[in-house]
């Protein structure tokens, strides 16, 4: 059974009296495990698609099958407890709260899930330090360089052991070389069996996927396996 | 269980953001400061009110009833006239009273009058001088503090004696012994028998410490030939109240010969009654008083609602974030409402902190007056303060709960 299964999804936005038309009739599967990069210019569809993968928006019409649950037909509360479980998220702008140590911050999913205290920071430390930060639970956003606080919120999308994560352009802030740590960071954990999507508009970061969807106008314009 | 864990977490986030925003929480809180600083001190200064009221009004007696022309609780002006036309109480109704009431344990007519009262040199004006019998001693409750009260044979004798409340003696023998001295009110010189324990004043107008007691043939004789007559029956057992007022009523009827189908021609008065209309002025004073204060606290109110606003605005990305990982509605609204909630309670601590130091400062200013802060006038600020912050809250945090993720998350 395919992990994720879309079919014929349209998404209509209403903007201004005109009808703009972000995905038209798209269909796709995604089997657990595979790396997969989406592809496409601005005003593409391409968030749009992130969007709905990642259960922030629902579809017009089509159905969205994720890990055998239709998402598609979820309410809002359903829908939080599916992205909670099943998706975790990396942005390009981290996203973290300036407030909260790394430590919090990879913890507030947990906090969501209604976790105790105790396993919750068990958790959390191990995830730290698994992505190479079990020396700066310590330390505020603020405090920590771009390739940290991504790895900050790389742990954060991990720690609830989802289904899938959601990275869109995770290297858009960072300076090549950091971005480069992160893709590698990406690499281990897809070959660590996680499912992987990354939104990117960069041919050097999709290079680093399996597979590559490209969207165009509101279409899946060309999906193959990515090189190697 | 998930509940109390979404408050836990709540309380943590407020707390951050109340630290992060220092002067803006300490401004926003100074108007929940205010509003509950009037608040609770006019609840405190009506608290006072009653309880001043209900301690000198226990100087009445809560087993005595007075019979009188004038209802205590006389309300229009046709009720008014309608009582002032009514015949005066006699001398030799209220004796028939003291003789047939049966359910009473001690019966003295009264009369009284305001006068000025001499000591050699010396005058204390507006004293009120009773005349009275040797049974005022048992309705009025009052005691004897130095000497002795009026004896029955003195009262029939009409004997020029009397006994003097407390505030008389000081004002007018300051440290000589008052008791065989000759007092002078109007053209008649009266000998002082006797001293009357200190009482107090009642509502802190008309004190009871400022009379003189007299025998009544005394006082017709000197001051007052026809006077109308009040009179005071202390009912045996305060568990017949009832029973002995319709005794007293059904005797005095007969005895005034009120036509069966006449209402009386009289009132028979209690404590209860002044309770009763006193209940109703300071309940309307309560009202009222507590209207305004609570104008103050809405415009607190209003001031957290503003500033819930600018927080949520300024926070769309991270209640994106929150929502993105998992955060249902309800726990953004949750959030805010606890954020809300929480300044509130603050400022309502604070304010409560304020009015108990106004309360001990306004208690050392006026120490006959019983100022304290009362339980339920602090659960009142307290329960006040956080409802003033979920009700404020309610609408941000409802924004906020309700915001599309997407669109969040894309605010920069």
């Amino acid at each position: 059974m395919s992990l994720i299964r879309l079919q014929n999804i349209s998404r209509l936005y209403e903007m201004g009296g005109e009808t703009i038309h972000a995905l038209r009739d798209v269909s796709m599967e995604v089997q657990r495990g595979e790396y997969v990069a989406i592809m496409g210019p601005s005003g593409s569809g391409k968030s749009t698609l992130m969007n709905l993968l990642g259960c922030l928006d629902t579809c017009t019409s089509g159905t969205y099958e994720l890990n055998g649950a239709l998402v598609s037909e979820l309410d809002d509360n359903q829908l939080a407890e599916i992205r909670n479980r099943e998706i975790g998220f990396v942005f390009q702008t981290f996203n973290l709260l300036p407030r909260a140590n790394a430590l919090r911050n990879v913890e507030l999913p947990l906090i969501y899930a209604g976790v105790p205290s105790a396993e919750r920071k068990r958790i959390a430390m191990e995830t730290l330090e698994s992505v190479g930060l079990g020396n700066r639970i310590r330390h505020k956003p603020n405090e920590m360089s771009g390739g940290q606080r991504q790895r900050v919120a790389i742990a954060r999308a991990l720690v609830n052991s989802p289904s899938i994560i959601l990275a869109d352009e995770p290297t858009g802030n960072l300076d090549t070389k950091t971005g480069d740590e992160i893709l590698a960071l990406l690499r281990q954990l897809s070959d660590k069996g996680n499912t992987i999507f990354v939104v990117t508009h960069e041919e050097d970061v999709a290079r680093h996927a399996r597979r590559i969807i490209r969207i165009r106008d509101g279409l899946i314009a060309d999906d193959s396996g990515g090189k190697k | 269980m998930r509940f109390l864990f979404e408050i836990k977490e709540g309380l943590l986030i407020a707390w951050d953001a109340v630290r992060a925003n220092k002067m803006r929480s300490v401004l926003t809180t100074l108007g929940i400061i205010i509003g509950i600083v009037t608040v609770t001190a006019m609840a405190t200064a009506i608290d006072a009110l009653n309880r001043a009221f209900r301690e000198s009004i226990s100087v009445l007696g809560a087993d005595v009833l007075f019979v009188s022309r004038i209802n205590w609780q006389t309300h229009t002006e046709q009720e008014w006239i309608e009582e002032m036309n009514r015949p005066d109480i006699t001398r030799e109704q209220a004796r028939k009273v003291e003789n047939q009431m049966r359910l009473a344990s001690a019966v003295a007519p009264t009369v009284s009058s305001t006068r000025a009262v001499w000591y050699k040199k010396r005058r204390a004006n507006r004293v009120s001088i009773v005349g009275t019998t040797d049974q005022f001693l048992t309705t009025s409750g009052f005691s004897i503090a130095l000497g002795r009260f009026m004896t029955a044979d003195e009262v029939e004798g009409g004997r020029p004696v009397c006994v003097i409340g407390n505030d008389v003696a000081t004002n007018l023998f300051e440290r000589e012994p008052p008791l065989g001295k000759k007092i002078k009110i109007g053209e008649h010189q009266l000998e002082v028998i006797g001293v009357l324990e200190k009482r107090g004043s009642f509502l802190g107008m008309e004190s009871f410490d400022n009379q003189v007691i007299l025998p009544i043939p005394q006082f017709v004789f000197s001051y007052w030939r026809r006077p109308s007559y009040d009179i005071q029956v202390k009912v045996a057992q305060l568990d017949q109240l009832e029973d002995a007022k319709e005794e007293l009523r059904g005797l005095v009827r007969k005895i005034r010969h009120d036509n069966p189908a006449d209402p009386d021609s009289f009132s028979i008065n209690q404590q209860e009654q002044f309770v009763q209309t006193f209940d109703k002025v300071t309940g309307t004073i309560a009202a009222v008083g507590l209207v305004i204060t609570g104008m103050s606290l809405l415009v607190g109110g209003i001031g957290i609602m503003n500033i819930m606003f600018v927080s949520v605005a300024e926070r769309t990305r991270e209640i994106g974030v929150r929502k993105a990982i998992g955060a249902k509605r309800r726990t953004i609204l949750l959030q805010f409402l606890i954020e809300a909630a929480s300044i509130c309670l603050l400022g309502g601590l604070a304010g409560l902190g304020i009015t108990y130091v106004l309360t001990l400062l306004a208690a050392g200013a006026f120490p006959y007056f019983p100022l304290t802060m009362s339980l339920p006038v602090m659960g009142l600020a307290i329960v006040t303060s956080i409802l003033t912050g979920v009700i404020s809250g309610f609408l941000p945090a409802w924004r906020a709960a309700r915001m599309n993720p997407v669109d969040a998350l894309r605010n920069e």
